[in-house]
């Protein structure tokens, strides 16, 4: 059936775009290098399965895995202040491998054979690939949502400025430490999230799907849709997972091409196809322009009063410069 | 048993030095963490195989290797690392994703040309083994510790009793006040490459020699752990690289010979640093984490 390949595709899309989100979270608004989100998601995919597994409803194991999952981004946010960008894009892409080792050897997480989880049910449905896709998308949504009133507060704005310079920020008075453990749980509880939700969508977890691999793909789709947008991930998402289905034909050629346009991309536009400079984005942001123009600010309000006043436009400037000198 | 042991660790350690060096010299001038140099190591080591079954001439399929190898290097250093680093405001994880890319491509181009199943050296000495006092040692070994002390001894000298040396150093220490004095930095990283990429692919033929056996995905393992040893070695320190080089190789081996420990032995490298950086977040022998 069509329709089913469909949305088993369109799951998994939606999965990694929620993956994708949590780690711009972390690497695009704290600045945080991160490569080993993998880990975290295997935690979440793990945790969430073996819960379901013991009777816990689905839900309410997906809500247990972000706690236990932001539990240990707690942990690595503590670890996170002691080690900056090298030193901490090698650790956490060590507590990759050291996860993927012990998912692979713990009985608990069924070892190298892997764990079967069985298909949930909410409000008494079985659920299908469409009920994944419906459901992780509505949480995309809130995420989405969620981040952007987060970085008109005052916690984004404290991530931005510690992303921009932690010294100057700490000079400020933000609490540098607190913000940025809180951006590591946060990132790493929504990719518990994810975790637990791919777990069961697929039905079998082993230590092969949260590899190292696997991390160098999310963060893949953040940096070539544009990290710190949201927009970025999201594009990223869907065009790094739908690639093989559409690169199916060239399958023999299929990880050449995706890692041709990797380097290409980093090394002519490492701000992303959609990032804040891409000539692309400013083009569509142009082009969208010309349909609905810019809601007025209130200072542009107040430049068009002074207009109208008679005042040619600048002289305000000019009289202040005089004024000051 | 104990001595046999020692020589085995004495190599493995001797091979994730020298691999590990060429990412060091980089990190040093660069500030990269090049996964790459892994690819280096796999492309060095098939270009080392048809040379060597070619010319049937060991000493020549490592100085051509080698030579060809560091050629791509500074090829790729001038074509993507060094515009990568030039543009303002880039992410200190973009380097790093440019070259987890290069090295991805690197082993599927392997893959595509030479075919995915496993080369052997077949590297023949005239005895199999030579036996002193208790420990019984395979001549392959013996190669690998000469060649590894050539590679460091020529190292140093390069770094320690040449101006080109100088001029590395000085630009390792810091770039903008080495190009303020007049010192050719582009040169310094090219140097790095040339080095880097050469020891790499003489690496990856050693392997070739040790195990009898190449695949393409030969460059895998050595990709990350070459990530831990520099941290271990302190980033960009050389000598601190030899000798976390060894420590793992000795640790890899002994864990797994005396202990029953259950993680796989290709993981102990990176619990070995999380446990080091938790203590000593600057490497065994680094300068302070910066800033």
């Amino acid at each position: 059936m069509a329709n089913a390949y469909l949305f088993s595709i369109m799951a998994t899309v939606a999965i990694f775009t929620l993956l994708a989100l949590s780690l711009n979270i972390i690497t695009g608004y704290a600045g945080q290098a991160m490569m080993g989100i993998a880990a975290f998601f295997g935690i979440g995919a793990y945790t969430a399965a073996i819960l379901t597994t013991n009777g816990t409803p689905f839900l309410l194991a997906l809500l247990a895995a972000m706690v236990v999952t932001g539990v240990f981004g707690a942990l690595l946010g503590v670890i996170s202040l002691r080690l900056q960008e090298d030193f901490l894009a090698i650790t956490t892409i060590g507590i990759n491998f050291v996860m993927a080792a012990v998912f692979n050897t713990l009985k608990i997480t069924g070892g190298t054979l892997g764990l079967t989880t069985k298909k949930p049910e909410i409000f008494g449905v079985r659920m299908n690939n469409f009920h994944f896709f419906i459901l992780t998308v509505i949480i995309v949504v809130i995420v989405c949502l969620l981040i952007n009133k987060m970085r008109k507060s005052w916690f984004g704005m404290a991530l931005a400025s510690i992303e921009n310079d932690p010294a100057a920020a700490r000079s400020f008075g933000i609490n540098v430490s607190k913000y940025q453990i809180l951006a590591f749980i946060i990132g790493t509880a929504l990719s518990g999230l994810a975790g637990g939700i791919y777990s069961h969508r697929m039905g079998f977890i082993s230590a092969t799907d949260f590899a190292f691999t696997v991390s160098i793909q999310v963060v893949s789709m953040c940096v070539i849709g544009g990290l710190g947008t949201i927009r970025g991930p999201i594009f990223g998402a869907i065009l790094i997972t739908s690639l093989p289905e559409i690169l199916r034909f060239a399958d023999n050629y299929r990880a050449l091409v995706y890692s041709l346009l990797l380097v290409i991309m980093v090394r002519f536009m490492p701000g992303g196809l959609l990032g804040d400079d891409s000539p692309i984005w400013k083009l569509i942001v142009k082009g969208y322009r010309k349909f609905v123009p810019r809601k007025k600010t209130r200072a542009d309000l107040i430049a068009e009063e002074a207009v109208s006043a008679g005042a040619a436009p600048g002289t305000q400037s000019v009289k202040q410069e005089g004024g000051l000198a | 048993m104990f001595e046999q042991q020692f020589m085995n660790a004495l190599a493995i350690g001797s091979v994730y030095a020298l691999t590990a060096m060429g990412a060091t010299l980089i990190y040093g001038i660069m500030g990269i963490l090049d996964i790459a140099n892994a690819g280096a190591y796999l492309v060095g080591a098939y270009l080392g195989w048809y040379i060597y079954h070619a010319t049937g001439n060991i000493a020549l399929a490592f100085i051509g290797s080698a030579i060809a190898v560091g050629a791509l290097g500074v090829l790729l250093q001038k074509t993507i690392y060094s515009p990568i680093l030039a543009k303002q405001n880039t992410l200190s994880i973009i380097p790093l994703v440019a070259a987890v890319g290069l090295f991805t491509m690197s082993s599927d181009v392997i893959r595509l040309i030479c075919g995915p199943y496993s080369k052997s050296y077949n590297f023949k000495t005239s005895a199999d083994s030579i036996q002193i006092g208790p420990i019984v040692l395979i001549p392959a070994w013996i190669l690998i510790f000469a060649l590894t002390a050539l590679c460091l001894l020529v190292l140093w000298f390069l770094l320690n009793r040449t101006k080109l040396g100088l001029a590395w150093r000085s630009t390792a220490n810091d770039s903008e006040i080495a190009k303020v004095c007049g010192v050719d930095t582009n040169k310094s990283m090219a140097l790095s490459y040339i080095l880097g990429y050469g020891f790499a692919a003489i690496a990856g033929i050693m392997v070739g020699i040790l195990y009898n056996s190449i695949t393409p995905a030969l460059g895998e393992v050595p990709s990350y752990k070459m990530l831990a040893i520099i941290v271990l070695g302190g980033l960009g320190n050389p000598v601190g690289t030899v000798i976390a080089g060894l420590l793992i190789g000795f640790v890899e081996v002994f864990v797994s010979a005396y202990t029953n420990l259950p993680i796989p032995k290709d993981a102990i490298a990176f619990v070995v640093l999380i446990i080091m950086l938790l203590i000593k977040p600057e490497g065994l022998m680094g300068q302070k984490n910066k800033m």
